[in-house]
């Protein structure tokens, strides 16, 4: 079941909009901002709420790779691994993340502390590598810094 | 040198807030506007001032709105969005302006939605952009406090709103009809034209979808005028460029330059040069979709007309060099696999194209490359060119791959040869 905050909060964002529908995709990211990730029965509550079919709902939720269908961890890693971080050197930074957390990208560490996911593009592209970490952006990563990084989530 | 765009704006420094932008000068030419032009009359300047879309395709600014209906029959309400979401791998100039100088470009907006008579305005903003999305929507709040937003503002009879739509991933976004279709909370997918969104676009009403630095060349064209705003550029293309370069130079970033200036400016002045120990070996001039260019080109302007006369074209401005000790069989294959996980599936060629030329790619930096695959590539480029897929991801993406082959051709032949990647 939805709380009642988070269908405040929809109906706030809806109110923006000619119909409610077009607030699925604010809705998927309300319900995943307190929840971590979009279950089964999130789609299925959302889809009632805004009156929509749970498959209209769930063809929008697995389009978009920052809806997650999948549970993920406490903090979710987005590694930048587009030209600019490429030409810079992100596959350093990844194959020094994937030892330090024992996990490669897609995956959750044991103790749910943290997902790495591959992300298009971050924008940063003058301070290359860059990486994000629960919306935090974090440029010119060098592989020694990671440590400091990571200890700032536990 | 003018830097109208970012004249206010100094690196680790907060954004202007409205008291800031207002005493340099700012909302002045919204009250212009309002109290002395008619929606035609702002078309009319923006055109002649030959603004053309920033975003990459380079159309001219004002004849887009034009093509919106205007007058008492026209469909109601119309909407301006400003599509903030920059996600072109190599750019990070609407950054910048979004974060640096946010009611630049909400004044922008009100001028070019009232030049549309648009009553309704979005801000597309990528999921990214954190503190864009924090500035951006306290500078909203301040906007509709002083009056610059709302009903009928500054008594002028004109009315607009104005909301913060943040995505939730997804290159495809940034395109303009699969941008409407994100907003109407549908999957990203791009849309049939005609109708052009200028005349059925967001939820079916007349749309204008306009770049962040374009709209930010708005308040400046209505303050100084057509001919100030030519006078800008080295070129026929009206105004400054925010050109960006990334990779190994010595001071990559992002500046506003006039319109024009020589790649070898840039890279050499701007960017402060290759890194020691480093060469370039090609750039891609405006983004991820471009053709390469190499060290031939880098006295030609960075115009749209100029560059597409090199065969490339200037897209976003914001280029990515590759030094050297870089594979450009690597560096094309990254590309490529960008554009196969980034193709919304929606039409055959690009949804299985992509993927195909990703994994040739592949087998052939890792030393796996068969003597044909070169034709495959070849025949992929031309397969997946203008004209066959349903919008321009997958022929954006064939750009980097035709002009690698013609000018890396040997590095793949190696790789083919070696068994192994040389790099």
């Amino acid at each position: 079941m939805l709380s009642n905050e988070e269908i405040q909060d929809i109906d706030h964002e809806a109110a923006k909009l000619p119909y409610k529908q077009a607030a699925v995709i604010e809705a998927l990211k309300i319900v995943q901002q307190r929840r971590g990730w979009i279950n089964d029965e999130s789609v299925r509550d959302i889809a009632e709420c805004l009156e929509m079919s749970p498959a209209e709902v769930d063809s929008v939720a697995t389009f978009y790779n920052l809806i997650f269908r999948k549970p993920v961890g406490r903090h979710v890693i987005l590694l930048c691994d587009s030209i600019s971080c490429y030409v810079m050197g992100y596959k350093n930074i990844y194959e020094a993340l994937q030892q330090k957390l024992k996990i490669k990208f897609g995956e959750t560490t044991a103790d749910h502390r943290f997902t790495l996911l591959p992300n298009a593009c971050l924008g940063c592209c003058d301070h290359a590598p860059a990486l994000m970490i629960n919306g935090n952006l974090y440029k010119d990563i060098s592989i020694e810094a990671l440590d400091s990084i990571l200890s700032e989530y536990n | 040198m003018e830097r109208p765009l970012t004249q206010n704006i100094h690196a680790g420094r907060q954004p202007l807030s409205l008291k800031e932008y207002t005493t340099t000068g700012g909302y002045t030419a919204l009250q212009q506007v309002l109290k002395n032009m008619t929606p035609k009359e702002v078309q009319q300047l923006v055109q002649e001032s030959r603004l053309k879309g920033r975003g990459g395709a380079g159309f001219n600014t004002g004849m887009k709105w034009s093509f919106v209906p205007m007058g008492e029959d026209a469909p109601s309400p119309k909407y301006l969005v400003a599509n903030a979401d920059e996600m072109e791998p190599g750019t990070f100039k609407d950054r910048l302006l979004l974060e640096g100088n946010p009611h630049q470009l909400i004044e922008g907006m009100i001028i070019a939605a009232y030049a549309i008579q648009a009553n309704i305005s979005y801000v597309f903003l990528r999921w990214a952009y954190k503190k864009a999305a924090q500035v951006i929507e306290r500078s909203i709040q301040e906007a509709y406090h002083a009056g610059w937003l709302g009903n009928n503002i500054m008594n002028s009879g004109f009315s607009i709103d104005m909301y913060l739509h943040t995505g939730a991933g997804r290159y495809m976004c940034g395109e303009e009809t699969a941008l409407l279709n994100a907003l109407e909370g549908k999957r990203a997918t791009p849309r049939a034209k005609p109708p052009f969104p200028q005349v059925s676009g967001l939820f079916g009403k007349p749309t204008i979808v306009n770049n962040v630095e374009t709209l930010c060349c708005i308040p400046h064209i209505i303050n100084k005028g057509a001919a100030w705003f030519q006078n800008l550029s080295y070129s026929e293309d009206g105004g400054t460029k925010i050109y960006g370069v990334s990779g190994k130079v010595n001071n990559p970033g992002a500046w506003e330059l006039p319109m024009g200036v020589t790649m070898r400016e840039l890279i050499e002045e701007h960017a402060g040069g290759m890194k020691k120990g480093y060469r370039l070996k090609g750039v891609l001039p405006g983004g991820a979709s471009t053709d390469f260019l190499t060290e031939q080109h880098l006295d030609i302007k960075m115009d749209f007309k100029s560059v597409a006369a090199a065969g490339s074209r200037l897209g976003t401005g914001t280029m990515v060099v590759m030094d050297d000790a870089t594979c450009p069989v690597g560096f094309v294959h990254n590309l490529q696999h960008f554009f196969a996980q980034e193709s919304c599936g929606w039409c055959t060629p690009c949804r299985e194209g992509l993927p195909w030329v990703e994994k040739i790619l592949l087998s052939i930096e890792n030393g796996e490359g068969k003597e044909d695959d070169m034709e495959l590539l070849q025949m992929h480029t031309q397969l997946l060119g203008p004209g066959n897929t349903f919008c321009a991801l997958a022929p954006g993406a064939m750009e980097p791959l035709q002009s690698a082959i013609k000018y890396y051709r040997e590095d793949f032949d190696r790789h083919i040869r070696e068994k192994k990647c040389p790099y």
